[in-house]
């Protein structure tokens, strides 16, 4: 076969398989999109589910899902930063931080519906803290705190070397070069890992049925239950009772989703201009 | 040599005494048995052929090299008389005496003012009248107040490859170190900004020790008054001192072949 063949053979290939992506992700859209957009409507987004909580809308599942995100995202940053810095800036590169990463790689990879039966025994059941927004947070910081992780890793690593020594070379400690240079000089970058993992956050389904329970709520304290948008939907849809409107708390999720990767790319991108 | 002024003298005190230094990076041997004499308020070049050790014997007299976990230095590196190796000399502290400019221009991603005040700040200098008038003498001594003194608040890294060198050169001034090291702080800008920074040294001098490393030789001639001839003369050995005298004298009449073999362009 010539060579030119081949090219062409090889660069077919490549084109087919960017094109079968993108289809397979428009398809997904449009499909939820189609089916779902009658049913958005001010009234949908900002009223409370009527009957057997298939009819109406579904303000307080919006609520129930920002309130466990945001307090999961309060829960674990600090966390998260913290280990990283240590991880990246302080510890002896070695073995153990090998095993220590190999680990948090590891609890990102475990299947959610596990992270949930876990987070239903220690803090519904073990730690008495019931179905709530708690729980389900802390549950959901599991999820999170690897992501956040080693994105902070990454983004502290990625600080060049020389502008560390600028730092040292004027005679400041560690300690001073990490808080004044290095994280400041990351902290686009760690943001953007903050808020990529909340969109995960937003769309997990197997962790908060176990520890958020499914009542139709508007939580006010960490220890109230609700029912978040993806167990929602999942009720919508399973139980067959209204499609219409399931595919409607769909196209709302993958709105807010959308939201948030706009958003870490947009705050990624101003701040690449300083 | 046009910017020279009168000559130092043969009296003058030393600044930094360096004897019998080997310099290691685990098993590699780096740098052996170094000794030199550095003048205060002079400026001493060091210069040689890449890869022969003057950078890493430049980090000596800062402990740059503390950074790097294997490195290790024995015998005497002294500044004002006190070994800087001792047991309770706090590298942090020598590094505020002894102020550094790397190759390639390492600004802050922070303001112009907030990467001149970073040192002082450091310090525990809060109030701004206070830093107001050390971020502005500072940029005055570095030549650089007349182009950014409209744009403070700018980030650093608008700046212009040379005007980002003259920014480090102003953030190292703010804190007052007697010694500035200048590990080829030319290699990486554009040839007028390469003349204001030669011009700046020449000016610095007057009040501090600069010790510059440059691969440049014209350079190395044009702007010191002492020049130490580094070399590494097997891969794998460690480099030595071949020559050290006033640039003058080692750059005409050189008492080393390698070192004439090496300046007259044989080599390296």
């Amino acid at each position: 076969m010539s060579k030119r063949v081949t090219n062409a053979i090889a660069l077919g290939l490549l084109w087919t398989a960017a094109v079968i992506t993108v289809a397979v992700l428009g398809t997904v859209i449009g499909y939820v999109v189609i089916n779902g957009i009658g049913e958005l409507s001010p009234r949908f987004i900002f009223t409370w589910p009527e009957g057997v909580a298939a009819e109406g809308g579904v303000w307080p599942t919006i609520v129930s899902t920002l309130y466990v995100t945001a307090l999961a995202m309060v829960i674990i940053t600090p966390i998260a930063i913290l280990a990283a810095v240590y991880l990246a800036e302080y510890a002896v590169q070695g073995r153990l931080v090998g095993i220590i990463r190999f680990a948090a790689d590891s609890l990102a990879s475990v299947p959610s519906i596990v992270m949930g039966l876990f987070g239903l025994a220690l803090f519904v059941e073990a730690a008495g803290i019931g179905f709530s927004m708690l729980s389900a947070a802390l549950a959901l910081s599991f999820l999170m705190l690897p992501i956040v992780m080693r994105t902070t890793e990454e983004a502290i690593r990625a600080v060049p070397k020389y502008i560390r020594w600028g730092s040292y070379g004027l005679g400041a400690t560690k300690w001073q070069t990490v808080s004044r240079i290095v994280l400041p000089a990351a902290m686009p970058r760690i943001i953007t890992g903050i808020i990529l993992s909340t969109g995960r956050a937003v769309g997990e389904t197997a962790v908060v049925i176990y520890t958020m329970g499914q009542a139709i709520n508007l939580p006010v304290s960490p220890l109230d239950s609700g029912r978040p948008m993806t167990v929602h939907l999942y009720l919508l849809a399973m139980e067959g009772i209204n499609l219409p409107a399931a595919y409607g708390t769909a196209l709302l999720l993958m709105i807010l989703i959308l939201a948030f990767n706009l958003g870490a790319r947009f705050f990624l991108r101003r701040n690449r201009k300083v | 040599m046009a910017l020279r002024t009168t000559p130092i003298a043969d009296n003058a005190p030393n600044k930094i005494t360096v004897k019998e230094l080997d310099f290691f990076y685990g098993d590699f041997h780096a740098l052996t048995d170094i000794t030199v004499d550095i003048k205060e308020k002079a400026v001493t070049a060091f210069i040689g052929p890449s890869g022969c050790g003057k950078s890493t014997f430049l980090r000596c007299f800062n402990r740059m090299n503390d950074l790097i976990p294997s490195a290790r230095a024995e015998g005497l590196v002294s500044l004002d008389g006190q070994d800087i190796y001792e047991t309770g000399v706090d590298p942090v502290d020598l590094r505020r005496r002894i102020g550094m400019i790397f190759q390639q221009p390492n600004p802050f991603p922070m303001s112009i003012y907030d990467n001149v005040a970073f040192g002082p700040r450091l310090q525990g200098v809060s109030k701004k009248a206070a830093l107001d008038e050390v971020v502005q003498t500072s940029l005055e001594r570095a030549n650089l107040w007349k182009e950014v003194k409209d744009i403070l608040g700018r980030g650093g890294l608008t700046l212009s490859g040379g005007q980002q060198q003259r920014l480090c050169i102003a953030r190292v001034l703010a804190v007052e170190p007697e010694v500035m090291l200048m590990d080829e702080p030319c290699s990486a800008i554009d040839p007028t900004s390469v003349q204001k920074i030669e011009d700046l040294m020449a000016e610095l001098k007057d009040r501090i020790t600069i010790i510059i490393v440059t691969h440049n030789m014209q350079q190395a001639a044009r702007v010191s008054d002492f020049t130490a001839f580094f070399l590494q003369e097997v891969a794998g050995d460690p480099a030595i001192l071949v020559e050290y005298d006033r640039t003058s004298n080692l750059f005409t009449s050189p008492k080393d072949r390698r070192t004439e073999d090496y300046i007259t362009g044989r080599f390296g």
